[in-house]
């Protein structure tokens, strides 16, 4: 696929249809690729890739691209479509400036995935089959697929784009996905131990953004958490009720938007599963209101953005027993 | 720092968690422990803590001296006047077991800054109830790059040193209050050969010859390059994806800079100091400007300041020990290592 | 307790001067009623209102003056509306001296000096211009250029007429960016009066002010043939601790707060362009 990648971006550029291209480069070892852009054919051949490893979503990186000067090639995977129709929704990339090819996925996983396996010393990685043999410092380990990839990919959605200007590869179908086991087992916890999960998991937060700058929904030109004239600007990562709010208000502030492309679990630092506050969100939303999936189109009217007559009444939250 | 001779004792490993217990209850002690998907964190010793088998934690052992949030001083407020307190109590001698050369190392580094007058006393009496205690590592990471400073991951710094072998831990003291740690519970120690500890430090050493970043150097930055890597044109493209987070900054063990602010609780104005990062965009936004407007500046700020102004006001020292966290954790894979590789054709 | 440099210390504002309808200059002692500490012409303190913000400014005072301290403080922010909404007698926080100071003791000591400010940058300048002329013996001519947008725009306004104007061994050079009733003296701006007074070119420059003032004055005097080693000026960044640790005021290998903020141009030219 990276070489059909590589001859596509040069095609383009060639031709003039784009004058640069948004995709991954290589870095020092097999899973540290960076998001980046290539202007011409040569770099492209020093350093464009395309792996196993190359799960960043680039769409959010197109608001700023797609307000440079001449059409940028995106080459987005089917889940990175998602959050660029809902960019596009919400105003934030100019389309007309972006040429979208999609490219097929059969999951991702990444340095910080194979390392939790119990992986030393990773110097080389490829895949076979349904395995990776990851060479090691220490040896040769064989992973299976299934575990090898990351969370998000695990239950996948599909390989269908939900946009694109052009397509390499085969159009994928929507698939079934176990995306919500955790939150149904969080919602079967008493109040106190789902307090105490967040509580556990939360506590490792150090307040990094990491989370929030990556997100594509969190696109803001200007954070309230950063405004120190918002009152809540607080930097400090108080062992306290704190860092929960950040995440809180951030899972609410994204309620309806989020397209759960996962990128906020991906980039913690202390793998706290940011993305299960948002599933909650996601499977709250279509049980009140029918199903609803952020980012699959560009017209729509969002559940909680669209008073209808019949909508669910506030008090539904009290028949469910209170605790939402 | 009067430096002993070195003397080599042993504990036998399965007397380990006894000693940790009964080092926990003649004073404070702080060992990584597992949490969860192979990562590790500091945490004070209680009953059932195992020592993690991850190389290193994810924050680094800076937090034990330079916590992330700090109260510096309380403000009680009555119409005009404001009355002064100084909320510290005098602090808990405390041991850190397990520490890596790497963030052995870092301590020196964060000396240079905190120590150098006017001295920071918040940080200084932690330096000064602190003890030291390191661990070799044996299994370094592709990520390792400590010898690219000097770092001896084999034979790790700090106020005693240890070596965890298939039946023994080794330690040798390397100041007074190494041999304090030693001498708390002499019952547990024994004298011991230092062969043991000389073979595992061959072993490793020959994993570090294969890692690959053996060969890394920053040695062409420092002071004398500033202008020139400053106004290289490279900047633009590596930062180009960075997300303007404070990843690196955090994990970072020599990172130091940091905020003060002020909380107003209700009853008190409490004013602390709390971690604070140069990739922020707030960082340097002052009532009427910020003079480093976009990414780019801020990135290259983080980055100019370990390879070349922490060196031209340090003797020529990095503001970087290797211990590859930014490595494992930037979200786009930006780092240290990338920067000076791509910029080095540049200092000269 | 230790002594901490991060624990400010009280202090209590003693008289408060409307000098233009956006800057006031306040008088500043000691719990105790003596002056807070000593300093040198140039240098800073951390002043603060616990619970609003901790901010760094210039001590406007001499240093001769042996009771108090003054700062002239432009409203600009959330700390210094406050400063301005206060009344004699309010408490506050002050910590300090920080900084460099300018080197009135040796490198300008029997300078001829020609101080150059624009609005609120006169705040610096005028602790050394008040030092220079109670030791007036240790120094050579002095030449004051002061400009602000309009005559209700110059700060210390009073003191200029009553004494620096009053004093035969002090010229001073007065402007105002446009014509105003009630000013007879000149009109234009600062760079430009500069060029226009010529100044010879045994003089040794101070100059503060807003950053265009500062760079069209400095492409001025170099016009005139004065070099960048003969000129200094202030500096201005976000600073919190005030002592060269947390890494807000770093300018290359530079902190504004303890190496500057007093520099020579000679020596920004060492220094990235990020102020």
């Amino acid at each position: 696929m990276q070489e059909m990648m590589t001859a596509k971006a040069k095609e383009l550029l060639q031709n003039g249809t784009v004058n640069r291209v948004l995709g991954w480069q290589a870095g020092e070892f097999v899973y540290d690729i960076t998001p980046a852009v290539f202007e011409t054919a040569e770099e492209l051949d020093a350093g464009f890739v395309y792996n196993d490893f190359c799960g960043n979503n680039l769409s959010k990186y197109l608001i700023k691209e797609s307000r440079k000067e001449g059409k940028v090639l995106a080459f987005l995977k089917p889940c990175d479509t998602y959050s660029f129709n809902q960019l596009l929704k919400e105003h934030r990339i100019l389309r007309e400036n972006v040429y979208v090819v999609g490219i097929p996925c059969d999951g991702k996983t990444d340095g910080e995935t194979l390392k939790a396996k119990g992986l030393e010393g990773i110097l080389g990685c490829v895949r076979e089959g349904d395995t990776l043999k990851v060479d090691t410092l220490y040896g040769e380990k064989i992973l299976p697929l299934g575990e090898a990839l990351t969370e998000r990919c695990k239950v996948c959605r599909g390989k269908k784009h939900m946009v694109y200007d052009e397509l390499l590869g085969e159009e994928g179908e929507l698939q079934g996905s176990a995306r919500f086991d955790m939150v149904e087992k969080l919602e079967a916890m008493t109040p106190d131990e789902r307090f105490a999960f967040w509580r556990g998991e939360l506590s490792r937060c150090i307040r990094c953004n990491a989370c929030r700058n990556v997100c594509p929904a969190c696109s803001c030109e200007k954070c309230v958490f950063d405004n120190d004239a918002s009152g809540i600007a607080n930097k400090a990562a108080a062992d306290s009720f704190e860092e929960n709010m950040f995440h809180i208000i951030r899972a609410f502030h994204v309620a309806g938007r989020c397209t759960d492309c996962g990128e906020c679990s991906r980039v913690c630092p202390q793998n706290i599963p940011l993305h299960l506050l948002n599933r909650k969100f996601i499977k709250d939303i279509n049980e009140l209101y029918g199903d609803f999936q952020a980012g699959e189109d560009t017209e729509s009217r969002a559940p909680l953005t669209n008073y209808q007559m019949d909508d669910v009444e506030p008090g539904i939250v009290y028949k469910r027993g209170g605790k939402g | 720092m009067k430096t002993m001779m070195k003397m080599m004792k042993k504990l036998s490993r399965n007397r380990l968690d006894e000693f940790f217990a009964a080092l926990a209850e003649k004073q404070a002690l702080y060992l990584p422990v597992e949490q969860g998907e192979g990562q590790a964190r500091y945490q004070r010793w209680s009953q059932g803590a195992k020592l993690a088998n991850a190389l290193n934690t994810v924050r680094s052992a800076k937090d034990f001296f330079f916590p992330q949030t700090e109260n510096l001083v309380d403000f009680k407020m009555s119409g005009k006047t404001i009355e002064i307190i100084d909320p510290r109590t005098e602090g808990e001698d405390f041991v850190v077991f397990g520490v890596r050369a790497c963030d052995a190392r870092s301590f020196t580094i964060l000396d240079k800054v905190f120590l150098v007058d006017p001295v920071d006393s918040y940080y200084k009496s932690r330096r000064e109830h602190g003890t030291i205690v390191t661990m070799a590592c044996t299994r370094p990471q592709e990520t390792c790059f400590c010898t690219a400073f000097g770092i001896d991951p084999a034979a790790p710094e700090g106020d005693a040193a240890c070596w965890m072998t298939g039946d023994a831990l080794y330690c040798t003291a390397h100041t007074e209050k190494g041999e304090a740690f030693l001498n708390a519970l002499p019952e547990f120690w024994e004298e011991a050969e230092e062969e043991p500890v000389k073979a595992q430090q061959e072993a490793t050493r020959q994993v570090m010859a294969r890692l690959p970043l053996s060969k890394f150097s920053m040695g062409s930055f420092g002071g004398e390059v500033l202008m020139k890597v400053f106004d290289s044109d490279k900047w633009e493209g590596l930062s180009e994806a960075c997300l303007g987070c404070g990843t690196c900054t955090f994990v970072c063990p020599t990172c130091q800079c940091y905020d003060i602010k002020d909380f107003d609780t209700g009853h008190e104005i409490k004013r602390f100091r709390c971690w604070d990062s140069c990739m922020y965009s707030d960082f340097t936004k002052m009532a009427h400007g910020n003079p480093r407007l976009t990414q780019k500046e801020r990135f290259r700020q983080r980055f100019m300041h370990k390879l070349v102004y922490f060196p031209a006001n340090n003797n020529g020292e990095y503001g970087c020990v290797g211990c590859g966290r930014c490595l494992s954790k930037c979200p786009i894979s930006m780092n240290i290592v990338k920067v000076a590789k791509a910029l080095e054709n540049d200092t000269h | 307790m230790i002594e901490e440099t991060l624990i400010p210390k009280l202090g209590v504002v003693t008289d408060i001067r409307m000098d233009t309808p956006d800057v006031k200059t306040f008088r500043v002692v000691g719990a105790d009623g003596k002056k807070a500490f000593e300093h040198i012409p140039g240098q800073c303190a951390m002043l603060s209102i616990p619970g609003v913000g901790e901010a760094m400014f210039s001590i406007t005072s001499s240093p001769t003056n042996t009771e108090y301290m003054e700062f002239s403080i432009k409203k600009c922010g959330c700390l210094t509306d406050w400063l301005h909404a206060m009344d004699v007698g309010q408490q506050i926080t002050i910590r300090g001296p920080y900084g460099n100071g300018f080197p009135v003791d040796t490198e300008l000591k029997g300078k001829n000096l020609l101080f150059i400010a624009g609005g609120i940058g006169l705040a610096p300048l005028r602790s050394v211009i008040n030092y220079v002329r109670d030791k007036r013996a240790d120094y050579g001519d002095i030449q004051i250029v002061y400009g602000s947008r309009s005559k209700d725009d110059l700060v210390d306004y009073q003191e200029i007429l009553d004494e620096w104007m009053a004093d035969e061994s002090t010229q001073v050079n007065l402007t105002i960016d446009r014509e105003q009733e009630g000013w007879d003296g000149h009109v234009g701006f600062v760079p430009n009066y500069v060029k226009e007074l010529a100044p010879s070119l045994d003089k040794t420059v101070l100059v503060c002010g807003p950053p265009i003032m500062i760079k069209f004055t400095l492409a001025g005097l170099k016009e005139l043939g004065f070099t960048e080693s003969q000129v200094y000026t202030t500096m201005e960044l976000k600073m919190k601790c005030g002592v060269g640790k947390c890494g807000r005021c770093n300018i290359g290998s530079k902190y504004v707060c303890k190496d500057g903020p007093v520099f020579r141009f000679d020596q920004l030219d060492e220094l990235p362009d990020e102020y």
